[in-house]
Parts: C-alpha cells; sequence; structure tokens
C-alpha cells in the first residue's frame, strides 16, 4: 500500500520536475491561539522559489518570515498554532496535506532547515557525528559504518579539520562558528533540494558569518540546493539573494529581484529600511532616517495598510483597504510585486528617497 | 576638542577561572577619550569590549593600569569621591529587556539617580523627569507605566533616560542598539547623536556592528583578544586600515548594495578567536593571521603611531 502511494508520488514528481519551479507556496495564513486572543502571523504569503535558487524573506522581529519557513517544514506548534489556509507545494505535492508521518519523510531529506542559535538546535547529549547519521541512517538507509563515513565527509565537506576525530565531539566541544558549519552538514546531508536557513548568521561574529556564507554559496554550488535565507541583515540579503521577498506584519509587501529591491524599490517600508542602515563604505555624513513608530499589534492587525500608520505617504484609502499586489516596473523585467497604492493610477507620484539618495552619492 | 577627558593607561582586568588559571579579558590596554567626542570600540565576542567599558565606570574593580578622569585617578577612589565619580560617568546596556527592573515604574527607574545624588526633591524631582522623558523622545504620559508596557526601542530610551538624569558628562554605550530591530536602530543612534550636540556629552560607543560604529564615532580603537590592535580617525580606519586584523574585519562587512557588496574582495580569516586563556607569547593574531613571521610568535607587538593620528600594533606595519 505504502509502495503504491510511493509510485503515485514518484509519477507525480515526474510530470512537475521537468519545470523550474521547485516551491509555490499559496495564499499561506498562519495564527497563534494566546491569552489575549488570536495573533494572525502569517496573513496570505504566497511566493514560488525556483531550482537551486536563493530568496531572502527580509523583516524586522514579529514580521512573520521564521513562522512562514517553519509552516513550510510544519514545524508550528498546533496548537497553539494553527495553519489556517494556504497550500505548501513541493515538486507537485501539497505539504500541508500530509500526515506527521509523511512529512517525516520530506523533513531532513527533501527539505532541511539550520537555525539561528546552533547551541540550541544541536542535541548537547549526542555526539555530532551522531546526529549527523541519524538522517542518513534514516533517509538514505544506510548502515552504521556507512553512516559515519558519510559523517566523516560531511564534516569535511563543510570545512572543519580533524573530522575523524570531531565526529566523536559533542557539541559543547565546539566553537560557535564550528557548529553552525556542523548544522549546515546536518542539513545538507541527505542532499535536500531545498535549505531553508533561519537567520543562520546572526549569532555569529562577522568574519565567522563571512565564512559561514561563503561555505553555504559554495555548498549551493556544488550541490544545487535552493535557499530560503531567512534575516533582517540587508548586508548578508545583498551578498547572496537572487529574489527578495520583504515581509511586513505578515504579508509580503515588496517582491522583486535582488536588483529591484535595492536599486528600485517601490514600497515605503522597503525605502525605509534601506535607508535606515548605515553603510560602511560612505564616508558622506548622511544621516540615517529612521522609520518612526512601531508595527501594528497582530491580535488586530488594522484592516488597511499595515504599514500605513507609519508611512508619510500614506492616503485616506491605505487606511481603509488592505492595497493588493500591483505589478512595478523592474529592471530586469521579471516579477517585481508591491503591495502599495501608491500605485495606483489615482495616486499622486512620488519622489523615490532611494534613487534620490543613490544619485546623491555618486556625485 | 582635543582635550582629554579620561585617559586610560596599561588598563588590566584579569578573572581567576578554573583550575587555577587567569583569564585575560583585557590585558593592558591605552587610549584618551577627548571631550565631547564618540571613541568607538569594536571587536568580536570576547574580544574584552564590555569588560574594558564596564571597568571603566567601575563596575568592575581593574587588576592593575590606571584610568585617569579629569585629574582623579578612578582606581583608588574612596566611597565619596566614586560616587562623586558615578554622578559624572554612566552606563547605557546592551539588553533594554534586562536592565531595567520589571517592578519598578519609569519615574523610579530615571529618579532613582537623581535620589541617590540628591540632585532635586519633590516637585522639582519629578519635573526634572519629565524633561529628561521627552529629552529622550518619550511622553510625560509613560512616567507611571512599567517596563513592559514599552516596545524595545522604547525600552531603550527609558534607559538613556535613566543616564542622562544626574546630568552626567561621559557616557559608556554597551551594545545599546544591537538588541534592536534595524528601523528602530536608527531611532536611537539619532537620539544618541542628538544629545551629544545639545549636552555636550562624552561616549565610549561599544558594538560590534563596524558601519554602525563608524557611523557614530569619531575615532574607533579595534580590539583582539584584550589588546588593542589600530586606533584611529573612524574615516582613516576604513580608508586605510593598517593591521591585518583590520583589513579582514572591514572586508568581512557585508554592505547593503549589492553591486558593492558582490564586488568585494574579502579576506576571509582561517579559525576562530582562540580563548583567552593561556593566550600565546607574541602577537595575539598570529593563529589566524595571513603575514606571521618569526617575530610576531616572540614578541608582542606594542600599539605605537605610524601615521600621526594612526596607532597600530602590528610587527609587519612598516612606517611609511
Amino acid at each position: 500500500m505504502s509502495e503504491n502511494k510511493n509510485e503515485k508520488i514518484d509519477e507525480v514528481k515526474n510530470i512537475t520536475e521537468s519545470s523550474d519551479v521547485l516551491l509555490d507556496v499559496k495564499n499561506l495564513q498562519v495564527s497563534f491561539d494566546t491569552y489575549g486572543g488570536e495573533v494572525k502571523a502569517v496573513r496570505g504569503v504566497s511566493f514560488t522559489l525556483d531550482r537551486g535558487e536563493t530568496l531572502a524573506v527580509v523583516g524586522e522581529s514579529g514580521c512573520g518570515k521564521s513562522v512562514t519557513a517553519q509552516s513550510i517544514m510544519q514545524l508550528i506548534p498546533m496548537p497553539p498554532g494553527k495553519i489556517k489556509s494556504g497550500e505548501v507545494w513541493l515538486d507537485g505535492r501539497d505539504l500541508l496535506k500530509y500526515s506527521d508521518k509523511e512529512m517525516e519523510k520530506v523533513r531532513g531529506k527533501e527539505i532541511s532547515m539550520i537555525f539561528q542559535d546552533p547551541m540550541t538546535s544541536l542535541n548537547p547529549t549526542m555526539k555530532v557525528g551522531k546526529q549527523i547519521m541519524e538522517a542518513l541512517i534514516k533517509h538514505q538507509n544506510m548502515s552504521k559504518s556507512q553512516a559515519k563515513e558519510k559523517a566523516v565527509e560531511m564534516l569535511k565537506l563543510v570545512g572543519l579539520p580533524n573530522p575523524e576525530r570531531r565526529v566523536e565531539q559533542y557539541a559543547h566541544e565546539y566553537s560557535g562558528g564550528m557548529r553552525q558549519r556542523a548544522m549546515i552538514a546536518i542539513a545538507l546531508s541527505c542532499n535536500p533540494k531545498l535549505l531553508i536557513a533561519d537567520e543562520p548568521t546572526t549569532a555569529l561574529d562577522v568574519t565567522i558569518q563571512a565564512q559561514i556564507m561563503e561555505l553555504m554559496a559554495d555548498l549551493q554550488k556544488k550541490l544545487d540546493t535552493a535557499i530560503i535565507l531567512i534575516t533582517h541583515d540587508l548586508g548578508v540579503v545583498a551578498d547572496v539573494a537572487k529574489k527578495i521577498a520583504v515581509m511586513y506584519a505578515g504579508v509580503i509587501i515588496e517582491y522583486g529581484t535582488y536588483r529591484d529591491i535595492f536599486y528600485n524599490p517601490k514600497h515605503p517600508y522597503t525605502w525605509g529600511l534601506l535607508l535606515s542602515v548605515p553603510r560602511l563604505d560612505v564616508n558622506k555624513d548622511l544621516r540615517l532616517i529612521p522609520i518612526e513608530g512601531t508595527p501594528p499589534d497582530l491580535i488586530s492587525p488594522p484592516k488597511g495598510c499595515p504599514f500605513a500608520s507609519r508611512c508619510e505617504h500614506a492616503m485616506k484609502i491605505c487606511k481603509e483597504k488592505m492595497p493588493e499586489e500591483i505589478k512595478v516596473d523592474s529592471v530586469e523585467s521579471e516579477d517585481h510585486f508591491a503591495r502599495c497604492w501608491l500605485y495606483n493610477d489615482l495616486a499622486p507620484s512620488v519622489n523615490n528617497p532611494v534613487t534620490e539618495r543613490r544619485a546623491r552619492l555618486n556625485e | 576638542m582635543n582635550e582629554t577627558l579620561i585617559s586610560v593607561r596599561n588598563l588590566k582586568k584579569y578573572f581567576n577561572v578554573r583550575g587555577g588559571k587567569t583569564l585575560k579579558a583585557v590585558d593592558d590596554i591605552s587610549f584618551d577619550i577627548h571631550k565631547g567626542e564618540t571613541l568607538g570600540l569594536v571587536g568580536e565576542s570576547g574580544c574584552g569590549k564590555s569588560t574594558a567599558g564596564r571597568t571603566i565606570v567601575r563596575l568592575y574593580e581593574a587588576t592593575g593600569g590606571d584610568i585617569i578622569y579629569k585629574d582623579m585617578n578612578i582606581n583608588n577612589l574612596n566611597k565619596k569621591q566614586l560616587k562623586d565619580y558615578t554622578r559624572h560617568a554612566q552606563m547605557i546596556f546592551q539588553d533594554p529587556y534586562a536592565s531595567l527592573n520589571p517592578r519598578m515604574t519609569v519615574t523610579d527607574i530615571v529618579g532613582e539617580g537623581i535620589d541617590i545624588h540628591n540632585l532635586y526633591k519633590g516637585m522639582e524631582r519629578q519635573k526634572r523627569i519629565y524633561e529628561i522623558l521627552e529629552l529622550v523622545g518619550l511622553s510625560r504620559e509613560h512616567a507611571n507605566r512599567f517596563p513592559h508596557e514599552f516596545s524595545g526601542g522604547q525600552r531603550q530610551r527609558i534607559g538613556v533616560a535613566r543616564a542622562l538624569a544626574i546630568e552626567p558628562d561621559f557616557i559608556v554605550a554597551d551594545e545599546p542598539i544591537s538588541a534592536l530591530d534595524v528601523s528602530i536602530q536608527a531611532q536611537v543612534v539619532n537620539l544618541l547623536k542628538d544629545l551629544q550636540d545639545e549636552l555636550n556629552l562624552t561616549y565610549l560607543f561599544i558594538a560590534h556592528d563596524l558601519s554602525m560604529v563608524k557611523h557614530l564615532s569619531d575615532r574607533v580603537a579595534v580590539m583582539y583578544l584584550g589588546s588593542i590592535m589600530e586606533l584611529t580617525e573612524s574615516k582613516e580606519l576604513y580608508d586605510n586600515p593598517l593591521h591585518p586584523y583590520t583589513k579582514a574585519l572591514m572586508s568581512a562587512v557585508p554592505i547593503p548594495d549589492p553591486d558593492v557588496s558582490r564586488a568585494k574582495q574579502r579576506i576571509i580569516l582561517k579559525g576562530d578567536v582562540p580563548s583567552p586563556i593561556d593566550v600565546p607569547a607574541g602577537c595575539k593574531f598570529q593563529g589566524r593571521c595571513p603575514l606571521v613571521e618569526d617575530i610576531c610568535r616572540v614578541e608582542k607587538p606594542e600599539l605605537r603611531q605610524v601615521i600621526p593620528g594612526h596607532e597600530v600594533a602590528c610587527h609587519m606595519v612598516k612606517k611609511p
């Protein structure tokens, strides 16, 4: 019976394998029941991801970027969490329809995840080598000795010196950077098609961050893994992303290629993010432009645009009706969307402060 | 501008750790902080930058060396003199969630220093608290609330208000923005800048975010394993870094501009920062340094001036 099912799955796979789209998330809505009411953490998120591509999801704490990622893996604790609606298509299969048991075959094998804090995501009571072997034995039907060999190989691949000795050690014997390398080794051991990296370098120092980002880029090339990179660090995004989704208050407010988001951003929130960070390479003493105010409470999100209360261009309509995704012009003639009323035909035209600042810097 | 407010000379702070060993968190550092300037102190975690800051405001007792504030050596003050010093030197902490007492109202938190130093009483005191709250961008309606009622950025404003309440002239800000979201960071950084202009404050700004340190500081000291590796003006440090560690650090910082960042030549350092227990003889950076030579393993390089206003501790940097 289960074999039958697998065959069916394989059939579906064959049909979709030819297309470039690996992951297709449609109208995902996730809520959490809390003491104070229902927190609508993700409020209708849709995006697609091609094979081998890197998508960065950018946003501030509480914007729903991590919840989105965890929903793809079905790692949301339910209750209190619940996926209210949506579809998550991986290679032609809707993962949200999968049972826990079926998901086990997807997690670690087809989709892997690395987390912000490697110390709390590694098991402190288990040798690191054994943690890599677990997935190999479960998903690749390897014997213990084969798995161990592969574990050593993986640690070598992620650049740990002395891998033979390191497989026998525990996480506390590793440094922060080494732990994150071990996490990557575990995540990539079964050649997943998709790697979700949730703030993978936030807990690390910059010189170590540079090592880890370089490692991820190298491995992506070698293994052709698609990556969803979740971060708040625009610098890291600028380095590695091909596509970028900017999230705010549970919705994607702008989506485009990295060139569109950095050089031709359309949403006032994206402008705000880009103007509020200092740049190491700029000597002109430009004052930072903060985004005043704070994000809305997602227990009772505003019915209009969630950014309206902080937006200096807000119009009457913004407070009343949530803007739809509108296709805006793209520097690379690819998909570039913004959820903003400014791009309605009736709206006044507004100067783009990001391109203006660039022009000033280039003077 | 060049009047020295605080002079740190051969400051050491050691901790005893298990096994009878010593952890040299701050190992013989010297620098001056000028009146009205912001001195940035950068380095990776564990380099001793926070310990240095805490020792300078006497939250830690120094193991050795001198800290001269105006004419006082603050390492040997009696109780009364120390109280007088803390009136002038205040601190802002990293985590606005952990550094405010959850059982105290904003008035209590901001007023505590005023009471300790007996500055204002009664109506005057309340007036002063309102003034300070407005100065940091809060309002008097906030005065009777508790810390949990505020967002992270607002809490950090309370932390700033507490530090400013007793009119200090020197503030140690230890990673004051790293717990905040980017858009909120800019709010707090602008606030710190404005307050400095308005009140003629002197800052020691401790952070690991090089872009922010460069943005806010007049001069920057780069620390590694308890020692200062390089010290110069912030523009000069970026344009002309001399120490191999500073170069690597600068090159590792991603720039939020894809064309610039992707074209950047990166120096990727091998390995991690070694433990500050049992530091090897010679230069502390020898294990990761691409330029290392025999002398680096034997002799510790002193911080010396190679270009006017630009000090570096490296055997391999020659005077031009």
